[in-house]
């Protein structure tokens, strides 16, 4: 997946070395770096719900990613995603309450969890295309939940588990800036993995895959097993993503994790923008904001106060038109429009890319 | 003998909504995971035009039916109709954004509440006894009968009709289709009309039984596995896929777990799709070749 960024200049590689490296120009370089020392000085100036939202934001770009890299990259579209999400927190919020298990321990078995699930809702996939996978993990999704559901019943935690906060080396997990912190790192691992996953030979096989499968299993892909090990990652991911929401919130109940959430989730990468980290990481920033963006919207119209009640209601059918919005007339996402943007300060004064030598 | 009158009417309520799954997609080829929400907007319809012929349930719900046959064609007209050509996962998209869409102002124009539109139209729903001493509400005996004429009617018009004609031509092949001269924006929206008004058929009915609110789109989106069992193309397929998840969900529930409502009708399914994805009487996908 070298998709070359726009340069105003020539730029070349003249080594391996340039050829590995993720940021190459010094603009680049600085950009990041500017990127980097801002999200860590954030939690510095930020109020507590400006924390929230950031890890809201980091948890859900976590989630994104790997469903990107599932349906942008692979090619695989999942439906099953909120049921990913539920395994890894339930698996945490079961391993805390039958054995007091600590938070290195549930970690790395949630992710275990979600690669095993990932194998079950893969396998469907190994025999059906498009529409009928989507359909396939959209079942699967709920009997996840009805497992949920079961425990919780038999065990006679009707209203959802409780989990106390994480201690890491004795200090504990309460404070909204080391969450912060926490999670802000959890979310550059996430997205450090999936660049360099798909910039190997794993990448180029999924993305083969995705194109057309009868293609890359010509080519000596084994269509397979790479489908697998989509599945399996990004379900492993997930799952570690639903623990840290498990342990942020503190919470575990079948209510949070309903259809909605998956819808929320596979939009996250629609308006994002598919096929893109970026659009995941964008997307789900997006849509992570969005509803306190209309809140803040309605707080500001008149006579806003006897609606409150309604609050949920305009969310969703906002969110709706949105999608809508999206789907029809931007269907590259913000990634689209970002793209454009660049293009367009690049190719000032002109509006066209040359037909020969320039882009791709 | 009242296990088999629940598994008929659970069939019944499936094989009515599944019908429009199917109908949609055995003519454009699109899943509409919107179904379950225009199913409800069909019933909270039916209680706008409630308060507005409240002595006529007759004509309360012949209004509220053409409403939804109307919604349906806008449906398509507005917002299907860019989605066509476009990747199948895209309009798959956009039905499930129009679903969330529509949830949302089914909340803003008529409150979360649960709500009776047989009591505003002063509909009775006494139960009549069958034979074996089972018993069946009114509403549930009206809607079996409903089912059995809607089908009966579908596959009349399918058969025999000039349209229906069309739209299985449409289904078969687009292109030879519409290179014989038919409107295929016309046949869709049809399409999109037909399956929203039985749908809302579905929902109306179900609102005069048992009351009206959010939690109706489950219903519709179980009766979703209903219509693949079966085929997702075959309206034949789609009643024998209602009977067999609804023996499923009725004896499971009774004899194992009440929990598992919820959750049967997607066992079935992901029994289905590892066994014949296609479904019972279903038409095989093409492979795709090189």
């Amino acid at each position: 997946m070298s998709r070359p960024q726009p340069r105003a200049s020539g730029y070349f590689r003249t080594g391996y070395a340039q050829d590995l490296a993720l940021v190459e120009t010094r603009l680049q370089r600085t950009s990041l770096a500017v990127l980097v020392v801002a999200l860590l000085g954030f939690p510095l100036v930020a109020s507590p719900f400006g924390l929230d939202l950031a890890c809201q934001v980091f948890l859900a770009a976590i989630g994104a990613l790997a469903l990107m890299l599932l349906t942008g990259f692979a090619g695989q579209i999942s439906l099953g995603h909120a049921g990913l999400l539920a395994a890894g927190a339930y698996t945490t919020g079961i391993m805390f309450k039958e054995w007091a298990a600590p938070f290195w321990l549930t970690l790395p078995a949630s992710a275990l969890a979600g690669a095993l699930l990932g194998i079950v809702f893969g396998l469907p996939s190994l025999r059906l295309r498009g529409l009928y996978l989507a359909v396939s993990t959209l079942a699967l999704h709920f009997v996840v939940i009805y497992l949920g559901g079961e425990y919780e019943t038999r065990r006679g935690l009707s209203t959802g588990i409780t989990i106390d906060p994480p201690r890491i080396g004795g200090y504990e997990l309460v404070n909204g800036r080391l969450w912060y912190l926490v999670l802000f790192a959890f979310a550059a691992a996430a997205l450090l993995i999936c660049l360099n996953l798909l910039r190997s030979r794993s990448g180029r096989a999924w993305s083969a895959i995705r194109s057309r499968e009868t293609v890359a299993e010509a080519l000596g892909i084994h269509v397979a097993a790479y489908k697998l090990l989509a599945f399996v990652i990004s379900s492993a991911l997930t799952a570690v993503a639903g623990s840290l929401f498990a342990y942020y919130r503190g919470f575990v109940s079948v209510e949070a994790f309903s259809l909605f959430l998956t819808i929320q989730y596979v939009s996250m990468i629609i308006i994002g923008g598919m096929g893109s980290l970026l659009g995941a990481l964008l997307g789900a920033a997006f849509v992570t904001l969005f509803p306190y963006l209309i809140e803040a919207a309605l707080a500001a119209l008149p006579g806003a106060q006897g609606r409150a009640g309604d609050l949920a209601a305009v969310n969703q059918a906002a969110f709706g038109i949105v999608m809508v919005l999206f789907l029809a007339f931007e269907p590259l996402g913000l990634t689209g429009i970002w793209r454009r943007m660049q293009s367009y300060f690049l190719l000032w004064p002109f509006k066209h890319r040359p037909l020969s030598g320039g882009g791709r | 003998m009242q296990l088999i009158v629940n598994i008929v009417v659970l069939a019944a309520i499936y094989a009515l909504i599944a019908c429009g799954y199917v109908l949609i997609y055995r003519v454009s080829r699109v899943l509409n995971l919107a179904h379950g929400e225009l199913m409800m907007l069909g019933a909270y319809l039916l209680l706008t035009t409630a308060s507005l012929f409240a002595h006529h349930p007759a004509a309360a719900i012949a209004a509220a039916l053409v409403l939804s046959l109307a919604v349906g064609i806008l449906v398509y007209v507005f917002l299907m109709r860019r989605m066509t050509g476009e990747m199948v996962l895209a309009a798959v998209l956009t039905t499930i954004a129009l679903g969330i869409l529509l949830r949302g102002l089914v909340v803003l124009v008529w409150s979360a509440q649960q709500q009776y539109p047989g009591q505003a139209l002063a509909l009775a729903n006494p139960p009549i006894d069958v034979l074996g001493g089972a018993r069946i509400s009114t509403f549930s005996a009206v809607l079996v009968v409903a089912t059995v004429v809607v089908y009966a009617a579908l596959f009349a018009f399918l058969r025999f009709g000039r349209w229906g004609m069309r739209m299985r031509a449409a289904g078969q092949s687009p292109l030879l289709a519409a290179q014989r001269g038919i409107n295929l924006h016309a046949v869709y929206a049809l399409a999109w009309g037909l399956s929203t008004l039985t749908g809302s058929l579905a929902g109306m009915l179900i609102a005069l039984d048992s009351g009206l609110s959010g939690t109706m789109v489950t219903i519709g989106l179980k009766a979703f596995p209903a219509a693949l069992v079966g085929g997702l193309d075959s309206l034949a397929g789609a009643l024998l896929g209602s009977l067999i998840v609804a023996a499923a969900e009725v004896l499971l529930i009774h004899y194992v777990d009440p929990l598992l409502a919820d959750v049967v009708p997607f066992l079935v399914l992901i029994a289905m799709l590892s066994v014949r994805p296609w479904g019972l009487f279903g038409t095989r996908e093409e492979l795709d070749r090189v």
